[in-house]
């Protein structure tokens, strides 16, 4: 496994404009080596992996230490004075705990308090190791010995009377749908403690101490935790009793300490303080918010519309924001820097290397290519440290093989910390929806798997071996930028697989074709998924597997909307967008033992397409490739008006004979019916298309995933290679395309 | 529930010669009953050395990192699921899958 991790800031950087890689090792402190290159070709095969050097300040050995990782969410309101000293206090929430207990190894879970591991003091109210409601202050401990239901919304609440002596503790079951036998636990103990010191409040974690200057946390609470109370004096059973049946925990101002209402600023990081102490705090490591709370009731699906009914944060101990690391490196990006795709080689002690993939642009004001790649940032986030394949499930069943996977792709099973991707769940099961690309990303590389970043450089060699100039931009810079990015060049070409797409990114390519722009779409199952890139965490990608699609977790119901942008989550089909509406083609069926190949079409022949098979004689195309045997494999698109593609697209080939591991994928089939396969299901198939827009600009569109993989086959001597510069040199050509 | 014929060697050979597919519906039946892990261990393959070696590994639950099998090195990823083939056919019919050989 690599010794040696990194990411970088910003992702995407021009010319002249400086760049800071933030470098840890593991295991210690080490020397480590780092080199920066510009990626042409990845490691396809024995000796296929090819860089280009480029000479910076930061070449050579450096001096590498470990960076810690504070996986966790939680919330913090950093006014220690106000908390200490308190001999009388009450502490209620509404908590609906997803891990009860911890397993493996159990541990407490924090709902809120002060404690803090390193000084042994505080108060907090949390899930003991078995899973039952604690209150831990000072040097007692009281715990009403019944634990929790996982996934059961309870009230919980704690009463402390130093003077006197006491402790009270009440956990009460809420009324729900699902059936339950659990009754109200009240235990009144007796403790001698002194009120504790003054101290940071946390929602969901405790304090574990300062390590290398910064704030380290333990404990972190698994679930969802709403209307949290502080109040300054003991309530008595009766008021706790009442409180746990009332419809929220609210004080009476004189009473409050803080009265913290998590439905407030939603979008953002802030936790807002509603009592006249004004004790704000912030969350770190973006837990999710806009998650139903405990008096959500089903009439309402859209947080802003019952914002009373969404006040709960849904906390996780693996929540990743940012990881924080202090920059090692930094270099100026040089002035005749050409764009491209780049990465920061990082190698330590004869480890695999690590690479810290960044992008190069065009400069901001300075001559561009013609052509521009549009690099799936988006998507190659959302898949970021993809863990699925090493966890026990059904992926051989739908890959068709065993899955594999290299020794860096293990550095993710033995540091947890690192955080997972889109496709992965939380240890309590909820499905992950933010990554940020603000931590060591494992799985961005020109190596490991023939996927995504590392499949899309065969087409970047490809333009390469043609000696086509080209610029590289990113989707982030797209979402960011809209049209201006793309005005000015004759054709965008897109990766293998731009799956995950914002409003604005795909506003900015429907401008960009209405203006006379061309298109090509390199890939499959492309424009897919809604992402949202949420201002109050720059770096990170928000999405939510709503209501229908392949889908690696299912949405929690009353939470398919955005909590950064409050936009619908979920599939651009079920948006009236579906990709056809862009591309002429959208995602129909996947399958990961072995790609095959596309046959021509009568339309084909149509003059209109005589220009993508001019010098091909072949009725078979791509039956080759380095992405699983052919050009037509792993993900299909397929032309449907009735979906958008527009009616007078041509469809110039379609694949076939693909295997029994291709399935159709459930957005396509209503009800579920046998013979949906590749052996069976002609449905079962990519299609690739031709149209002209009605804007003057022209799309062509491969609908597989695997095709860039077939571009380099035999010495970029073959149909693939040839149909598609047939296809560049057109749409490269300003002459318009007549209207169909 | 289907349940494999030990007696159907021709669908291990089947397999042998071209383990990525298109199968046949009676190999995929097999397939479907080896690769659940109601049956068999839920493996993977681990990539040791790039293009040239891979081990086999049972995936583990509550986030532990996958059990490596490193007494045994493949040269190729037909290799290794022959191998699987074998292992989980005996696993789930209790009897050695015979040697089978192209004719």
């Amino acid at each position: 496994m690599p010794r040696v991790l990194g990411y970088a800031d910003p992702l995407s950087v021009a010319p002249g404009e400086e760049i800071r890689f933030m470098v840890g090792t593991l295991d210690g402190p080490r020397r480590y080596r780092a080199e920066v290159v510009r990626l042409v070709a990845g490691d396809t095969g024995p000796g296929a992996l090819r860089s280009v050097r480029l000479p910076t300040s930061i070449e050579g050995e450096h001096e590498g230490a470990p960076q810690p990782i504070d996986a966790g969410s939680y919330a913090i309101v950093e006014h220690p004075q106000a908390f200490g000293g308190l001999a009388r206090l009450t502490v209620q929430a509404f908590i609906q705990p997803t891990r009860v207990p911890v397993r493996p190894s159990p541990r407490p879970q924090v709902v809120m308090g002060t404690w803090a591991v390193d000084g042994d003091a505080g108060f907090a109210l949390m899930l003991d190791e078995a899973g039952a409601l604690a209150l831990r202050v000072g040097a007692a401990v009281v715990s009403t010995a019944a634990p929790l239901t996982a996934r059961r919304w309870y009230h919980v609440a704690a009463s402390v009377d130093l003077p006197a002596g006491t402790v009270t503790l009440c956990q009460t079951p809420l009324a729900e749908h699902t059936p339950s036998r659990e009754r109200p636990v009240t235990v009144t103990a007796a403790v001698h403690t002194v009120p504790p010191p003054a101290g940071d409040f946390f929602l969901a974690a405790a304090r574990r101490g300062i390590e290398d200057g910064r704030l380290r946390t333990t404990w972190h609470f698994n679930g969802k935790l709403d209307r949290p109370t502080l109040a300054r004096r003991a309530l008595s059973p009766a008021e706790l009793l009442a409180a746990a049946t009332a419809r929220s925990t609210h004080l009476a101002a004189e009473d409050a300490v803080g009265l913290w209402d998590l439905a407030a600023d939603i979008a953002t990081a802030r936790v807002t303080d509603r009592s006249p102490n004004h004790l704000h705090g912030r969350t770190v490591n973006a837990p999710k918010r806009a998650v139903t709370g405990h008096n959500w009731d089903g009439r309402e699906m859209d947080w802003r519309r019952a914002p009373e009914q969404y006040g709960a944060i849904h906390f996780h101990d693996d929540d990743l924001d940012d990881a924080g690391w202090r920059p090692s490196l930094t270099m100026t990006v040089p002035a005749d820097a050409r764009s491209g795709v780049y990465a920061l080689r990082l190698e330590a002690d004869g480890g695999p290397e690590f690479w810290v993939v960044f992008y190069v642009r065009p400069p901001r004001r300075g001559p561009r290519a013609s052509v521009a790649f549009l690099a799936s940032t988006a998507t190659y986030l959302a898949y970021s440290n993809y863990r699925a394949r090493m966890r026990p499930g059904p992926a051989e069943l739908y890959i068709g093989a065993l899955p594999v996977v290299d020794t860096t792709d293990l550095l993710l099973m033995h540091h947890p910390e690192l955080g997972g991707s889109t496709y992965d769940t939380h240890t309590d099961g909820s499905g992950v929806c933010h990554v940020s690309r603000r931590r060591p990303i494992v799985n961005v590389r020109p190596t490991g798997r023939l996927w995504n970043l590392f499949l899309d450089l065969c087409l970047l060699d490809w333009l390469e071996a043609h000696g086509q100039p080209y610029d590289v931009v990113t989707d982030d810079d797209l979402h960011a930028e809209g049209l201006p990015l793309l005005d000015g060049y004759a054709v965008v070409l897109t990766g293998c697989h731009p799956e995950y797409c914002s409003r604005e990114m795909l506003d900015a390519l429907a401008a960009y074709l209405g203006r006379g722009g061309r298109l090509m779409y390199m890939g499959g199952n492309g424009f897919y998924w809604r992402v949202s890139y949420p201002p109050a965490h720059p770096g990170m990608l928000e999405m939510r597997r709503a209501e229908d699609g392949t889908r690696a977790w299912v949405e929690a119901p009353g939470e398919y909307y955005h909590s950064s942008t409050g936009e619908y989550g979920g599939l651009w089909r079920r948006q009236g967008r579906a990709p056809n509406t862009l591309v002429g083609v959208g995602f129909v069926a996947q399958g990961f033992d072995r790609s095959s190949y596309y046959r021509r079409t009568r339309a084909s022949r149509d003059p209109r397409a005589r220009f993508i098979f001019e010098g091909i004689e072949e009725e078979i195309l791509g039956d080759f490739g380095l992405a699983w045997g052919g050009a037509a494999g792993l993900e299909l698109d397929a032309f449907n008006p009735g979906l958008g593609s527009p009616p007078w697209a041509l469809v110039v080939a379609s694949s076939e004979e693909h295997s029994n591991a291709f399935q159709l994928v459930n957005e396509e089939m209503n009800v579920s019916f046998a013979g949906a396969d590749g052996r069976f299901s002609p449905a079962v198939r990519a299609d690739m298309v031709f149209y002209e827009h009605p804007g003057g600009g022209a799309v062509f569109s491969t609908g597989s995933i695997a095709y860039v993989g077939s571009l380099a086959h035999a010495g970029y001597a073959n149909n693939v290679s040839r149909l598609t510069l047939n296809v560049l040199r057109r749409f490269l050509d300003p002459t318009p395309f007549p209207a169909p | 529930m289907f349940a494999i014929d030990p007696r159907r060697t021709d669908l291990a050979l089947e397999f042998k010669r071209r383990p990525f597919g298109p199968h046949s519906p009676e190999l995929q039946a097999v397939l479907n009953v080896l690769r659940s892990s109601r049956h068999c261990q839920n493996l993977l393959l681990v990539c040791t050395r790039p293009h040239a070696e891979w081990m086999l590994a049972e995936k583990q639950p509550g986030g532990q990192p996958p059990r490596l099998f490193s007494d045994r090195v493949f040269a190729s990823l037909e290799e290794a699921e022959w191998h699987a083939f074998r292992v989980r056919w005996e696993t789930v019919t209790g009897r050695p899958l015979p040697a089978v050989e192209d004719a």
